[in-house]
């Protein structure tokens, strides 16, 4: 990690490393995207794909979680997302209150419980 | 000004309305996260700022300050956040045809797609459809910055605040993505194909994490994808 504090250098690791490994998918995105009709077949796949890896990093997260979660039981993550998910549909399709609904039942159980 | 740029400008104005928006304290609540990780890490707060401003995708600069602060190789570390940004492919291919609206500048276009992360993606989906063609692109930069300074504001004070946060409150903010992301993807479904693929995709990535850790996303994505499209079709 030293490399980190020498000046430019650790900028130029953390470009290299980090933004252009990310943003040239997004520039072959472009690419690709020009390419495609919107009402055909192939664009109708890439977006159920696009749909379907975004659902799977839902569960991931939730599942197999990273930082402060993982010391959240499994019981609690499951049952405050399911929650949220109700909570959503009680309030008539609302965005704000699922998440936060699932977000404020998470940290009172886990008050209670720890 | 003339008409035609004001009305650019107004769209532009209208795209950076989105930082009073549910995703946008989402993503806050996120960066909070990734600031205090990153100060864990040893970084410099320009370090962190800077990853924050110019990657704009969350778990990428999750998984760059992790390896990096593990001391791994860098060529290593570069394949690892290459890998977790494929994803970010196929939701440009879709969301580039929306936010070009009707003429092509293909420069402007790939600066664009650097505001694609699944907040903007979701956002572009629900809203774009809605602004007239040519207004799109100037939306959709709107859009984008607004996000973008949320994550570098949530960045810096999630740095600022690190170890100062109770534990269940950094759990909550954490827990707040999944939420968002989930029940966005269904305010946002237009068939049952899109329905299909969000419950498969749920489904199938526990099992892909096994099977292919590291690979887990894209597999879930071409598997679940695949079938909710061959059953889309069908039905």
């Amino acid at each position: 990690m030293s490399f980190l504090n020498d000046g430019y250098g650790g900028y130029l690791t953390l470009f290299l490393a980090g933004t252009l490994a990310t943003e040239i998918w997004r520039w072959l995105g472009v690419i690709v995207g020009g390419r495609l009709d919107v009402a055909g077949a192939v664009f109708q796949w890439v977006r159920a794909v696009a749909t379907a890896l975004v659902a799977g990093l839902v569960t991931r997260m939730v599942l197999f979680p990273s930082g402060a979660l993982v010391a959240v039981p499994l019981a609690v993550r499951l049952g405050a997302f399911v929650a949220g998910v109700g909570i959503y549909y009680v309030a008539r399709r609302n965005l704000g209150a699922g998440v936060a609904g699932g977000a404020v039942l998470l940290m009172a159980t886990q008050w209670i419980i720890a | 000004m003339s008409p035609a740029d004001r009305s650019q400008l107004a769209a532009f104005g209208r795209g950076l309305l989105l930082v009073w928006s549910v995703p946008a304290f989402v993503l806050f609540g996120t960066a909070l996260g990734f600031g205090a990780l990153a100060r864990d890490g040893g970084f410099s707060v320009g370090h962190a700022t800077f990853v924050a401003a110019t990657m704009f995708a969350l778990p990428n600069q999750v998984v760059l300050i992790d390896q990096l602060a593990r001391n791994e190789a860098v060529a290593g570390v570069a394949l690892a956040v290459a890998l977790t940004a494929m994803r970010l492919m196929p939701m440009t291919v879709t969301l580039a045809p929306l936010f070009r609206g009707d003429k092509r500048r293909p420069v402007l276009e790939l600066l664009a797609s650097h505001f694609v992360a699944v907040s903007t993606w979701i956002e572009g989906n629900r809203r774009l459809p809605l602004t007239p063609a040519g207004l799109r692109l100037s939306q959709h930069f709107g859009q984008g910055v607004a996000i973008s300074m949320m994550m570098v504001l949530g960045t810096l004070s999630g740095y600022a605040l690190a170890g100062r946060v109770p534990d269940v409150v950094s759990a909550a903010l954490l827990f707040m993505t999944p939420l968002y992301f989930v029940l966005s993807l269904v305010a946002t479904s237009r068939s049952p194909m899109d329905l299909a693929a969000i419950l498969i995709g749920c489904a199938l990535s526990p099992l892909m994490f096994r099977l292919v850790p590291g690979f887990d996303l894209l597999a879930t994505g071409l598997v679940g994808g695949t079938a909710a499209f061959l059953a889309g079709r069908r039905f």
